[in-house]
């Protein structure tokens, strides 16, 4: 039976540019079960980041709208303290930028050693230290005794970002935030790390929400998908009808734009235009209009929403109906990876 | 004669340490790396973090001093000192992994893309704007982006930027080091694209540094994987995909993710048994120093580092 354990209600975290207020993450409603990994995928400066730093409460001068309950109780507007008590136990975030997350003048082993210490008090120092290594060690890396006693200047970036993961998943936490987790990392690397986050949530009911740009390892990881656009989600499905039949324009072109592993293809595909920044989004009508100049305009939605094509499979705007690639023909436009 | 010729390469970084800052030892970041690359060709250098690509690149351009090897890049030795000379060092570019933090946030596009060829070429002021402006238009940006300072850019466009610095002198090899690593897969797909473009275009030939293998098999035509230093297997993209030979490239290809959500038990199952595999059949591939052996042929394009024989 699945168990709810974050529920997103109409979330909307606005930065102020200047003198207005500008929504980053833009209404998005999500729910994140026991035991499942929710993957976040999008462009970049889509507001990836920014959804996951307000579930973490780590948005210091955003405005924040909406509800963000977990395990029922809303962390949107509990007090500081009760909040910090939360993270790094209950639930824990694996940061994008692994340097701005580091104490540079702590010794790895003691920056671990302190997030245990919040958790599991009774445990002796020599406990301590042991689980410190051996969570060095579970995120594979060499001589986890040596670098216990290493400032986090004197790693690579690989080594850094592994230090992240070992303090995030020190705790067990039951909701785990990874933001581009092994983005810096090398391909086995990366497998070892996921495969230590699908243990934790295999042994522990661990809620996931993986954010990525890979959609190898969204394909690989995730139960369901958010595919988000300018600040909103465009469209959420399990992860085989996301990849199999995946609807909404940008989707499509972003499943379209990966290197395929599998035959070699000449030119790959390139989404034009760019994100536009925070304060010029557009706001009104499909926001991915303007990346899809050949479709008629005509085929969008004055204020689009989240459609239920199939149980569970969610597309905003009706524009997917009528959306091909600009070097295809109408008729066979509608196929995913396969 | 080949157009670029590496040859038993060899990068040692000293280890300092104790009482009056000794060398105690070296770090071999390169250690006796031999391939030659083709004009107009892609070349892959692969490999886990720290295996010495980049290492491996920054001594082609002459950023690393060499510890011993040869660098021949048309038939001249680039590490003898005769031929330091300014021609070679404008034949060869490097394109740097980080597109936000490789530009300096100071300077004007302008600066940047004409700072190579202040130093290589006299231009008025007239006549370096046209040449910034050409370039900036053969990457796909508006020649009024000249004016502009990097933060105006996104990422793909500041990679672009990246780019019409490395091309500005016509260069005739680029060493691309992790080009699109930092960029989303839209803005990857544009640098990509853009990159096989020129190629074609200027007849480039790249040494492509990326621990991305989708993107490798994309782009290379040859492919070189490194292990700490060392090279453990070399040869043609099918070759490494297709007939992977050493263990260490299995690994590495087997930890590819796969796009196909439907894949997800079968991979899973492929790459428990290349796990086991590595494990049971370590010490047939390295030696007791945990290094790979030597290279040995095993067809005309495919090189594997295998004990020698008998
Ligand atoms: N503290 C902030 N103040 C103002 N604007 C911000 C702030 N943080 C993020 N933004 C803006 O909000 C938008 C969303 O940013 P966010 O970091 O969430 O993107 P992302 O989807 O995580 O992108 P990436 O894939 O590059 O990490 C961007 O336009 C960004 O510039
Ligand atoms: N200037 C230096 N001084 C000392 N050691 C160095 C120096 N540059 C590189 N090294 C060491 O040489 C080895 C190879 O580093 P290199 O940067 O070439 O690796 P890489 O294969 O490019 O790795 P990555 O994929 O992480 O970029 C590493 O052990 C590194 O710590
Ligand atoms: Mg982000
Ligand atoms: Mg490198």
């Amino acid at each position: 039976m699945s168990e709810k354990l974050l529920e997103i209600k109409n979330l909307k975290t606005s930065f102020r540019i200047k003198d207005d207020y500008y929504a980053a993450v833009d209404d998005v409603t999500l729910t994140l079960n026991k035991n499942e990994v929710l993957g976040i995928v999008g462009e970049s400066g889509s507001g990836k980041s920014a959804l996951a730093f307000s579930v973490m409460g780590l948005h210091n001068r955003a405005k924040i709208e909406g509800n963000i309950l977990f395990k029922d109780q809303d962390i949107a507007n509990i007090s500081p303290a009760k909040l910090n008590k939360l993270r790094g136990d209950d639930m824990a975030m694996i940061f994008q930028d692994p340097l701005t997350a580091l104490n540079p003048l702590m010794i790895v082993g003691d920056q671990i050693s302190e997030t245990l210490l919040l958790h599991k008090k009774n445990m002796s120092q020599k406990q301590r230290k042991d689980r410190v290594i051996s969570l060095l060690d579970q995120v594979g890396i060499p001589y986890p005794e040596h670098v216990y006693n290493q400032f986090p200047h004197e790693l690579s970036g690989g080594m850094r970002q592994r230090v992240i993961i070992a303090i995030a998943i020190a705790n067990q936490p039951e909701l785990l935030i990874a933001d581009e987790p092994t983005t810096a990392l090398d391909v086995t690397i990366q497998a070892q790390i996921l495969d230590l986050i699908k243990d934790l949530k295999d042994d522990m009911n661990t809620g996931i929400i993986l954010i990525t740009h890979d959609l190898g390892v969204v394909a690989e990881m995730a139960d369901r998908v958010a595919v988000m656009y300018a600040g909103q989600i465009v469209e959420i499905a399990d992860v085989h009808t996301l990849f199999e039949n995946p609807l909404h324009p940008y989707t499509r072109s972003l499943l379209n734009s990966v290197p395929n592993t599998q035959e070699g293809q000449d030119k790959l595909h390139v989404i034009q235009g760019i994100v536009p920044s925070l304060s010029k989004l557009p706001r009104e009508g499909c926001r991915f209009a303007a990346r899809m100049p050949w479709i008629d305009e005509s085929v969008h939605e004055e204020n689009p929403v989240l459609h239920e094509i199939k149980p569970g499979h969610f597309v905003r705007c009706t524009c997917h109906k009528h959306f091909y690639f600009p070097d295809e023909s109408k008729e066979d436009s509608n196929h995913g990876v396969s | 004669m080949g157009f670029l010729e590496v040859e038993d390469l060899k990068v040692y970084f000293p280890i300092k340490g104790g009482l009056f800052n000794r060398t105690l030892g070296n770090i071999k970041a390169v250690d006796g790396v031999s391939f030659s690359i083709e004009q107009g060709k892609t070349y892959g250098l692969v490999g886990e973090s720290g295996s010495g690509k980049t290492t491996t690149g920054r001594a082609i351009i002459g950023l690393n001093d060499i510890t011993s090897g040869k660098v021949l890049f048309e038939g001249k030795d680039l590490t003898s000192k005769k031929s330091k000379t300014a021609s070679v060092r404008k034949d060869i570019q490097m394109i740097f992994q980080d597109p936000y933090s490789s530009l300096n946030p100071k300077k004007r596009v302008l600066d940047i893309v004409a700072e190579p060829i202040r130093n290589f070429e006299k231009l008025s002021k007239q006549e370096e704007k046209k040449r910034v402006q050409e370039l900036l238009e053969m990457v796909g940006l508006s020649p009024e982006s000249i004016l502009k300072y990097p933060h105006e850019f996104s990422g793909g466009q500041r990679q672009r930027i990246g780019v019409a610095r490395a091309i500005a002198l016509k260069p005739k090899l680029i060493i691309a080091d992790e080009p699109v690593s930092a960029l989303d897969v839209s803005v990857q797909a544009q640098v990509l694209n853009f990159m096989q473009d020129i190629q074609k275009e200027l007849n480039l030939t790249y040494l492509f540094i990326s621990h991305d293998l989708g993107v490798v098999k994309h782009m290379c035509d040859e492919i070189g994987i490194m292990y700490k230093g060392r090279y453990v297997e070399q040869g043609t993209k099918q070759d490494i995909f297709e007939n992977p030979q050493h263990i260490y490239t299995k690994r590495l290809v087997a930890a590819i993710p796969d796009i196909d959500p439907r894949h997800r038990a079968e991979q899973k199952q492929f790459r428990e048994d290349v796990q086991r595999e590595y494990e049971q059949s370590y010490n047939d591939y390295f030696d007791s120093e945990g290094l790979a052996y030597g290279l040995q042929s095993v067809s005309d394009t495919h090189l594997v580092a295998l004990p020698e024989k008998g």
